[in-house]
This record gives C-alpha cells, sequence and structure tokens, in this order.
C-alpha cells in the first residue's frame, strides 16, 4: 500500500479557524487508477483533491506522490526555491466552473498549460502554431468539439466550455488529473454525455483520476474504485471496487447491479450522515460522542 | 425618416440636441440682452475664436503637448504602481492609504510647490498633470488585478505557474478593460492639471491666455479657450474609447466583433 502512485498516510487537516477538515485519513492511488470521491458536502472531499494538488498542505501526516512529498506548490512566501530542481508530477485540474479565458480563443485557452508547463513551455514559441495546435485540435475532435477552436468562450454552451476545460487539463498529458465536481453545473443530458467522453478520454490516456463529486451514478460509472467519506471531521469510512467492465454505457448503468450499487452507496451516506447529525447533538450537549 | 438606420438616428438626434443648444443661448442673450462682458454669444464667441486662431493656436498646441506628456507619464507610473499595489498584500496595505490621501490634496495646492522646485512654465504643468490622472489608473488596475478568479489561479499554480507568469497570462489581460476606462477618466483630469498650473505659473498654454483675457474683461476670448479646451477633451476621449474597444472587445461581448 505504501509504494502506491499517489499515498495519502494518516492525513489532518485543520484550517485556521479550528474546523478539522479531514481527520486521520489515509488513501492509496495506484497509477493509472480511476478514483471516485463521494460524500455529503463538505466533508473534505475537494479538501483532499487540494492535498494531492499540493494546494494545500497537510496539517499532519504525509502526502506523497510519485514517491515524492508533495510539497505546496504555492509561489508565495520563501522556502519554495528547490521546487524546481526535480522535475514535477505533471498534474492537470478542472473544476466545476471552466474558468476560460474570455480574451483567448477556445485553442488558445486549451494550450495554457503548454506555455506553462515546463517541459513543453521552453519549445512554445517554436511549436505554438504547429505541433501544439495539432495537439490541441486532436483533443478537441475527440470531445467533440472539433472546429470550436476558433471561437471565443462566450460563444459556446456551459457544457462545451467544460469539455474546453477538460482538454485544458489534459493536453499536456498529466500523470494525474484532478477532477473538483466538474459536470456539476451540467444538465443531467450533457453530464451523461461528458461522462462517456471522460471514460474514453482515460481508457485511451490512462492517467491516474481522482474524481470529486456527489452525484453516485457518476461515480459508479467512471470510476475503479469509489471512497464514500463521513460528513465533518472528513473521513473514508467506505472503498468500494466497481465490478463493472469497461466501455461502460448508459444502458448498463441502469442495470440492477448498477441501481444495486448507486443504492448502497446512498444508504452508506446517509448512515454516516445520520452518525454525523448525532455525533453533532451529543457534542453539543456536553456528552462525550 | 424610416429609411435610416437607429444608429443614424441617434447620432442625428444628437447633432440636433447641440445645435439646439447653442441656437436656445444665442436666443436668449439677445432675448434678455444681457451684455457680452458676462456671458457673450455662441456666434460672438465663434467669431473670436476665428479671428484669433493665428494667436490662440500656439497656446491650444502648448497644452495638448503638456496635457499628452502629463497623460503618459501618469498613465505608465499608474500602471507600475497599480501592478504593485494589485499584486502584493504588503505594498497594499503600505501604499493604499498613502495614495488615497495624496490624491485627496488639492492640486491646487501643490502647483507652487512644483514651481518652487522646477521653475514656472512647462514642467509643472506636466507634473500637475501627472499626478492628477495617477490615482484613476492606479485603483482601476489594482482592482483588474484583483479580480482573478481563485479557481484559475489553483489551475495554473498546479501546473507550476511561478507568478509571474499568471501576472503575464492572467492578471494583466484581466486588468486590462479596467485600465482603458481609467485612461477615459485619466485624459480629461489630465487637462484640468494642465490649465489649473498654466493659471496659476506659465507664459503659454490656454490657461495663461484665458487668465490674461479675464483680467482684461476679454470674457468672449476666455469662452474660446474653455470651446478650444473642451473640444481636444472630447477629441482625446473619443480617441482612448476608440483604443478601448480595440484592445478589449471581448470584454464588451458584443456578436458583431469579428476580431479582435
Amino acid at each position: 500500500m505504501n509504494n502506491a502512485f499517489i499515498q495519502l498516510s494518516d492525513v489532518s487537516l485543520r484550517y485556521g479557524g479550528g474546523t478539522v477538515a479531514l481527520d486521520h485519513t489515509s488513501l492509496g492511488i495506484d497509477q493509472g487508477d480511476f478514483v471516485a470521491l463521494v460524500g455529503p458536502s463538505g466533508c473534505g472531499k475537494s479538501t483532499i483533491l487540494k492535498l494531492v494538488a499540493g494546494l494545500l498542505k497537510p496539517s499532519s501526516g504525509a502526502v506523497i506522490a510519485a514517491g515524492r512529498e508533495v510539497g505546496t506548490v504555492a509561489s508565495r512566501g520563501p522556502g519554495n526555491s528547490n521546487a524546481s530542481e526535480a522535475p514535477r508530477l505533471r498534474v492537470g485540474l478542472a473544476f466545476q466552473n471552466p474558468t476560460m479565458l474570455p480574451w483567448l480563443t477556445i485553442r488558445d485557452n486549451v494550450m495554457i498549460p503548454l506555455k506553462i508547463v515546463d517541459p513543453f513551455r521552453q519549445d512554445y514559441r517554436r511549436k505554438r502554431h504547429g505541433e501544439y495546435t495539432e495537439r490541441v485540435e486532436a483533443l478537441l475532435t475527440q470531445v467533440g468539439l472539433r472546429g470550436f477552436g476558433d471561437k471565443r468562450p462566450w460563444q459556446l454552451s456551459g457544457g462545451m466550455l467544460q469539455r474546453a476545460s477538460l482538454c485544458r487539463a489534459l493536453v499536456h498529458e498529466p500523470e494525474l488529473l484532478l477532477l473538483d465536481e466538474p459536470f456539476g453545473a451540467l444538465d443531467q443530458f450533457t453530464r451523461e454525455e461528458l461522462w462517456d467522453i471522460m471514460q474514453s478520454l482515460w481508457m485511451t490516456r490512462k492517467p491516474t483520476v481522482l474524481l470529486v463529486t456527489h452525484d453516485l451514478r457518476e461515480s459508479a460509472y467512471l470510476a475503479n474504485r469509489i471512497c464514500v467519506m463521513s460528513a465533518r471531521p472528513g473521513r473514508i469510512i467506505d472503498v468500494r471496487d466497481v465490478p463493472f467492465a469497461r466501455p461502460r454505457t448508459l444502458e448498463g448503468s441502469y442495470s440492477p447491479e448498477f441501481a444495486g450499487l448507486v443504492q448502497q452507496l446512498r444508504m452508506r451516506i446517509a448512515a454516516a450522515r445520520r452518525d454525523g447529525d448525532a455525533v453533532d447533538l451529543a457534542q453539543s450537549q456536553g456528552v462525550p460522542a | 425618416m424610416n429609411h435610416l438606420t437607429p444608429v443614424m438616428r441617434q447620432r442625428m438626434l444628437s447633432v440636433f440636441t447641440l445645435m439646439a443648444f447653442f441656437l436656445l443661448w444665442e436666443i436668449a442673450c439677445l432675448a434678455s440682452g444681457v451684455s457680452d462682458l458676462v456671458l457673450p454669444r455662441p456666434s460672438q464667441i465663434a467669431r473670436v475664436l476665428y479671428d484669433k486662431m493665428p494667436l490662440l493656436w500656439p497656446h491650444t498646441v502648448q497644452t495638448l503637448y503638456t496635457t499628452l506628456a502629463g497623460f503618459a507619464m501618469g498613465v505608465m507610473v499608474g500602471i507600475v504602481l497599480g501592478v504593485i499595489i494589485g499584486s502584493s498584500r504588503l505594498a497594499y496595505d503600505v501604499a493604499y492609504p498613502l495614495l488615497v490621501g495624496f490624491s485627496s490634496i488639492p492640486k491646487v495646492a501643490v502647483v507652487p510647490l512644483f514651481v518652487v522646485w522646477f521653475g514656472s512654465g512647462t514642467v509643472p504643468a506636466i507634473l500637475t498633470s501627472m499626478v492628477i490622472s495617477i490615482f484613476p489608473v492606479v485603483v482601476n488596475v489594482a482592482t483588474g488585478l484583483a479580480s482573478t478568479e481563485p479557481e484559475l489561479e489553483d489551475v495554473l499554480r498546479v501546473l507550476g505557474a511561478r507568478k509571474r507568469d499568471i501576472l503575464w497570462n492572467v492578471g494583466l489581460p484581466r486588468a486590462m478593460p479596467y485600465l482603458f476606462a481609467s485612461l477615459k477618466i485619466a485624459i480629461t483630469l489630465a487637462f484640468v492639471g494642465t490649465v489649473l498650473s498654466e493659471t496659476v505659473a506659465a507664459n503659454k498654454g490656454i490657461g495663461t491666455v484665458m487668465m490674461i483675457a479675464s483680467g482684461n474683461f476679454d470674457v468672449p476670448l476666455v469662452f474660446a479657450g474653455l470651446v478650444l479646451l473642451a473640444v481636444m477633451g472630447v477629441l482625446l476621449y473619443a480617441l482612448s474609447s476608440l483604443v478601448e474597444a480595440r484592445m478589449t472587445g471581448w470584454a464588451q461581448r458584443k456578436t458583431d466583433l469579428t476580431m479582435a
């Protein structure tokens, strides 16, 4: 377990105000795996993602990625001068909000990582109109955005922007892809369409994926493994393997087995919420839990 | 008028309004018989403008040159200060109160100081128009930089972006509409600064002309100076609007935008 690609060992995170966002959590993710984190809102799902990304520093415990401890990538403050010495783990990140830059075309937006990430940025000027453009076009085609490269973000619908956002997260061929409710703001039809696209992207490129979601069907559709988290303080209370063969289809997602798994996950979370409420109640009444 | 496009109709309407304004002014002066020492008629002002143009022209050029020089310096300093203040919490805390305090000082009070330091003439006029146009630029650039979405910053930081990368690729382009909005304010303020300084201590410029003219009770000439200032102000304002539309069309989200 300790030589997993991503390894959280006994990690806790306490925010400034004393709120415990994450409580002694351990989690291992193998290279090329697809892991989903589900749980009630405010349970620390996004916190785990930010810890793995290095955007947050754990209060205790260690976060190891590709054999190295994740340092904060924050450029503010001293002490990160050695961050650039070893080749850093290549990470892609996509949020619920696609955050496209309005003054750039979709193609240029998707190309941003190539302008910043290290092995690519050296050649950016030379290759941006050749190799890099081809690479972006190939990705856009794969997500069904062929011919939209010259459009501006405001000319595209929410679903299209989210596809572009996935392209931006993948264009630099990250070893690790972090998705924080990427389909949360979309309607049901668009969302299911994007599940398929996400699945084919993962199957062709095989990055390690950590997906944070509150949609249980989504997690069962996409992930190899689902980690169920409890409400505050966040803790992983259950890990389920998803046995369904790939490529998974929408029809398959209405099979009894699939529905059964979703149902079990739902019950697990509901139970965790009840327990959490009981603990809250006990604490507020001064009874040691 | 039905065959006119809405835009043309709007243009014509504003031209009519302008003409009606001057016409009313003319009629009101004639009807009330007010002396041209108090309020000259537009036709008198136009006459003076036409007759004294050879005399007024060098002064106009001087004022324009001084204003543009002060404006350019003010904008450059403003951008640099704005970037520093907008991208560093410490600089913001330290410099902002100082900046607000400084910009609250009436610039009339500063001109004599500039004259003491640099002598009367062009230099204090340029400096006055510079200090008066810095503030809106600084505030807007800093605000624009601060409006970067935290999520986007996270995306870039995870990619290993340095602070400089984020500033260059996201912060500055995002601040552009704010900068251009401030330029329109700054250019009109720069005129105020220049004329202010010229009325206090200079021997050239529209401000000086107006001071002398009012000393001689040549009120039509004072108004002629005002008209020249207004025309220059409108022209430069229009110019910065044009540049703004060119540079930051993306922020206005017009559907008829073809290329940026």
